[in-house]
């Protein structure tokens, strides 16, 4: 199958994997905007407008670069990092189409470790200017991705589990050549499961509160409290893309009709359409859910883990038992 | 074979070395001769891997009644060779390590020793051969322990524990070795394998099942792994380095020889229990790393952990080879196998690295470091490379292993049997659930006690430590980098040794190449490309940062929430790390925890003190072992009471027993 879609060299698909970062790149804030939007208007205030992270982009690398006192240099390599790892993944994952660069290694094992890459950098880096807040921070998130990762990767395993790979690209064909496979009961238990992660990983409420200003209920924010001017752009856009990201690969996961199966142009062009669309109706909704649900309390947070770990357990039974 | 000969000659050499020359040239020849040794025999394995031929050596004169008998095959050259290479780490390290250490002539002359030993195990190619070298390996590292016993009370305490655990451990061993060669008529291995299926089920189920045991106690699978966290943090770096690195190791290699090698698989339960085994020690080992701060004692822990991802692939491998499926089988041994080269290196640099902590500040508990990247850099460095190798980020090579185990256990889902299913299942849960925690015990350790401010003089005056020991360090960190870029290149030898172990031949399960790339199903890495890529996309993101951002960076007091002073004890410790974690798994780590508030004696408003105390202590070791030491001295002194040193009472104990014998004679 893959091999059939390999036939195309690989100058289309380096760009087609360009196109997707660029997607990403300018997507993720925008996504960030929207739900920010939503939020505020389903609270009945006008809110900032949709493209306001770009602006706070734009804004943030013209400022000046202030480090602590006491941190070292994995404070300014972290960012770098967590770019370059979320960039890496956005452009081998089959979000535009089926046949990024590298697809070959785009294994879903694979994002998933480059995932975590980027997370260890920031937890390092909050640990690095010596402070109890980033401290606090950096303990936090890696207890929850400590967490998140057993549910993500038993979901990740029930769906290679039914397309007899982990190979991303193959695990999207398969689903367009079987539609039914969209409704079986392993895929709809993962979904649940994934959703709970991505709500964990992207640090959205009732995990985390992206807005919060009190130093001691923060997670992520606590972690980069030290972060100022270009270096704090270069984290929100990491998040950003990250969370654009893990917003598409739902998409794609379990829904990926309109994706483009070759390197064309037309079919590129109606999969990123298709694509802003999916991740559209996804951010409408956890916006939605967040406005309706107030967040744990942290201790409170495993136990949602635990469910959604138990779901991607009961995936991979679910698709053992049905095969 | 001629060459590993010569190798085990130069070990002999440089243990003669230690204990003869005077004190000044004794541990640099004691060096120059152990690494000579390690070089013979990675170029005698080596070559074995390659070629793939097998070479074996008998001498009748060594050992009296049964002769000495070795083999060369390529599953024991694959584990000689990982031996060699932290062999020669530690011999190196070692140089730098007792210019400030303990440079007694018994640490001298037994780590060659030791290393010597741990090289011949896996040589031996029949039962008195194997229980001899085996003994050697349990009672040099003994002593190694032993070492700074002036010192620390606690090495005494470690080595009681490693003594009593290590000797049931061969016992097991002995007895199970001993029931399959006297069913089996011969005691060289080849013997009992050529008449294995001719053994009754019973005995072949509780010969395996003595020497899982045994083995398991060796390589510090729970329930038997109590000896592991006291053992490897009080002996000198060096030697834990060969300990957790290269000595819990021979435990994984005495299980797939025997139950996969002599026995020829078995049956399907002993898989499953290996599995199990795999599993609860992966949990555990990874709960407990991340609630320990002491730097030593979370390695020792986060070896616990590997050694149950090995296990993991090692019952899949011969669950799989039971059920038929042999070309999964060996994939799944050969990524145990991948595993464990890729944790011996890891390992090796990482425990190296806490000895370089230990030795240029006094202390291995984190929460007395901290700020260390600005006083030991290469150091940090080196154990950064360890530490993100173990929590599998690629392009590191614990990533690729990991990666080869998932794929192993994926596939091996092909396998319609419940059983099966169910453990493989429980393997993925345990793998996934072991990833987030190692990341998170390795980024507590390298945070805590690397980055931030100093929190005690001590870290704060640190320096540098000798070059001997950084290259011994980056000796093993090289290997880090260099299986994670280019896993392809190795794959060929672990195959050899893969089917050597598994004693079947199946399809090449990988295609040639440099990274991985599966061959009977859709499943590929490419750690070069995916280097090139994340290397590509810094430079670009560097390059961006450079021209948008045209303003230096200037430095600034950290924030306080206003505060204005800001000390080294308001730093998050290693302990204040772990606390979240620790309270979700409070009913597996079952914390104790200790709270004392002294108000002033004037108002209840206001305190004058508070005193807090943690502790995590082993389950296993309360729940288990402590009932079992008080059963075991009880007895004590009930035998104290019998022995009295009366002459008559030992007579009549004669009689008594004389009579008995009569009576069940007759």
């Amino acid at each position: 199958m893959i091999t059939a879609i390999g036939a195309s060299g690989l100058g289309p698909s380096v760009a087609a994997s360009l196109v997707q970062l660029v997607a990403v790149v300018l997507g993720g804030p925008l996504l960030v905007g929207l739900m920010a939007k939503v939020r505020a208007r389903a609270e009945g205030r006008t809110g900032a407008p949709i493209r306001q992270p770009l602006l706070d982009l734009r804004k943030l690398v013209g400022k000046e670069c202030v480090h602590a006192e006491h941190s070292s240099v994995v404070l300014s390599v972290a960012p770098f990092v967590l770019v370059s790892s979320a960039a890496v993944a956005v452009a081998i994952t089959p979000l535009v189409t089926t046949s990024p660069a590298l697809r070959q290694s785009a294994d879903l094992f694979v994002i998933v470790y480059l995932l975590l890459t980027g997370s260890v950098a920031l937890a390092l880096a909050g640990l690095d200017p010596g402070t109890a807040f980033g401290g606090m921070g950096a303990s936090r998130a890696m207890t929850i991705g400590a967490l998140a990762e057993p549910a993500l990767l038993v979901a990740v395993l029930a769906l290679s589990v039914q397309a007899r790979t982990s190979n991303l690209p193959a695990i999207v064909s398969a689903t367009l050549a079987h539609p039914a496979w969209a409704a079986s009961p392993e895929r709809l238990c993962a979904l649940v499961a994934l959703v709970v992660v991505v709500i964990a990983e992207t640090g959205r409420i009732p995990v985390d509160n992206p807005s919060t200003h009190l130093e001691l209920t923060m997670i992520h924010e606590a972690m980069i409290l030290e972060y100022a001017g270009p270096e704090l752009g270069l984290v929100t856009l990491g998040e950003a893309m990250r969370l654009g990201l893990l917003f598409a690969l739902v998409a794609n996961l379990f829904f990926p009709w309109g994706i483009a199966t070759t390197t064309g142009a037309i079919p590129v062009l109606i999969g990123l359409v298709v694509l802003g669309a999916k991740t559209t109706a996804i951010a409408f909704a956890i916006a939605l859910l967040e406005v309706s649900t107030a967040k744990l309390r942290l201790f409170r947070v495993p136990e949602l883990l635990a469910g959604g770990f138990v779901l991607a357990v009961l995936a991979v039974v679910a698709g053992l038992v049905t095969r | 074979m001629s060459l590993l000969l010569v190798g085990l000659g130069l070990g002999l050499a440089a243990a003669l070395a230690g204990a003869l020359t005077s004190a000044r040239v004794r541990v640099l020849a004691a060096a120059v001769c152990s690494s000579g040794a390690c070089v013979a025999a990675f170029v005698a394995a080596g070559r074995v891997l390659i070629s793939g031929q097998t070479s074996t050596f008998r001498s009748l004169a060594l050992l009296p009644f049964t002769g000495v008998s070795l083999s060369l095959d390529p599953l024991a050259a694959l584990f000689i060779a990982t031996t060699a290479v932290v062999g020669l780490a530690a011999s190196c390290y070692g140089v730098g390590y007792a210019e400030r250490g303990p440079r007694s002539r018994t640490a001298t002359a037994m780590l060659p020793l030791f290393l010597t030993s741990l090289l011949l195990v896996p040589a031996a190619a029949s039962v008195a051969t194997f229980m001899v070298v085996w003994e050697l390996m349990a009672l040099t590292s003994t002593l190694l322990l032993l070492v700074e016993h002036r010192h620390r009370a606690e090495a005494r305490d470690a080595a009681q524990w490693y003594g009593a655990m290590t000797h049931v451990g061969a016992a097991a061993i002995l007895l199970g070795l001993v029931l399959l060669a006297s069913h089996a008529g011969g005691q060289t291995f080849a013997v009992i394998r050529l008449h294995a299926d001719r053994l009754s089920p019973t005995v072949r189920s509780l010969g395996f099942l003595l020497v899982l045991v045994g083995f398991t106690s060796k390589a510090g699978a729970v329930p038997f792994h109590v000896w592991l966290p006291r053992a490897h943090p009080e002996a000198p770096s060096p030697v834990s380095a060969l300990m957790s690195a290269s000595m819990v190791n021979l435990g994984i290699y005495g299980i797939v020889r025997v139950g996969d090698g002599l026995l020829g698989g078995g049956v399907l339960w002993w898989w499953l229990v290996v599995v199990g085994l795999g599993v609860v020690s992966a949990l555990f080992g990874a709960l407990h790393a991340a609630a320990s701060s002491d730097l030593k004692r979370l390695l020792a822990y986060s070896t616990v952990d590997n050694i149950g991802l090995i296990l993991i692939g090692v019952g899949a491998a011969g669950a799989l080879e039971v059920t038929g499926h042999r070309l999964l089988a060996t994939l799944s041994m050969l990524a145990a196998l991948f595993q464990l080269v890729n944790h011996a290196a890891f390992k090796g640099c990482l425990f190296l690295g806490a000895g370089a902590v230990q030795q240029a500040t006094g202390t291995r508990d984190l929460d007395r470091l901290g700020g260390l990247v600005r006083r030991l850099p290469l150091t940090a460095l080196l154990f950064g490379i360890g530490a993100l190798s173990i929590s599998a980020l690629p392009p590191f090579n614990g990533f690729a292993s990991e990666w080869l185990l998932l794929q192993g256990l994926l596939h091996g889902f092909a396998d319609h049997n419940a059983a099966t299913a169910i453990a493989l299942l429980a393997g993925v849960a345990a793998l996934a659930l072991t990833g987030g925690l190692t990341a998170a015990a390795f980024v507590k350790a390298l945070g805590i006690g690397f980055l931030g401010q100093p929190r005690t003089p001590a870290a704060a005056n640190a320096g540098e430590v000798a070059p001997s020991m950084l290259a011994g360090m980056a000796l093993l960190a090289a290997p880090c980098l260099l299986l994670g870029v280019v896993p392809g290149t190795v794959v060929p030898m672990l195959r050899r040794a893969a089917e050597t172990g598994l004693g079947v031949t199946s399809p090449d399960p990988l295609r040639a190449g440099l990274g991985l790339d599966l061959a009977s199903v859709e499943g590929t890495i490419e750690p070069v490309l995916l280097l090139a890529a994340l290397v590509a996309a810094l430079v670009l993101a560097w390059c961006c940062a450079r021209v948008f951002a045209r303003r230096g960076a200037r430095r600034a007091e950290a924030w306080g929430c206003g505060r204005e002073l800001q000390t080294a004890r308001m730093e998050y410790t290693a302990t204040s790390f772990a606390e979240p974690l620790q309270r979700v798994f409070a009913d597996v780590l079952r914390p104790d925890h200790d709270l004392e508030v002294t108000h002033v004696a004037e108002s209840r408003y206001f305190e004058q003190a508070i005193s807090y105390h943690n502790r995590v202590d082993d389950a296993f070791e309360r729940t288990f072992y402590r009932p079992v030491i008080r059963l075991v001295e009880t007895w004590g002194r009930f035998a104290r009471r019998a022995q009295n040193g009366s002459l008559h009472r030992y007579l009549a104990f004669g009689l008594v027993a004389l009579i008995v014998v009569f009576v069940v004679l007759a």
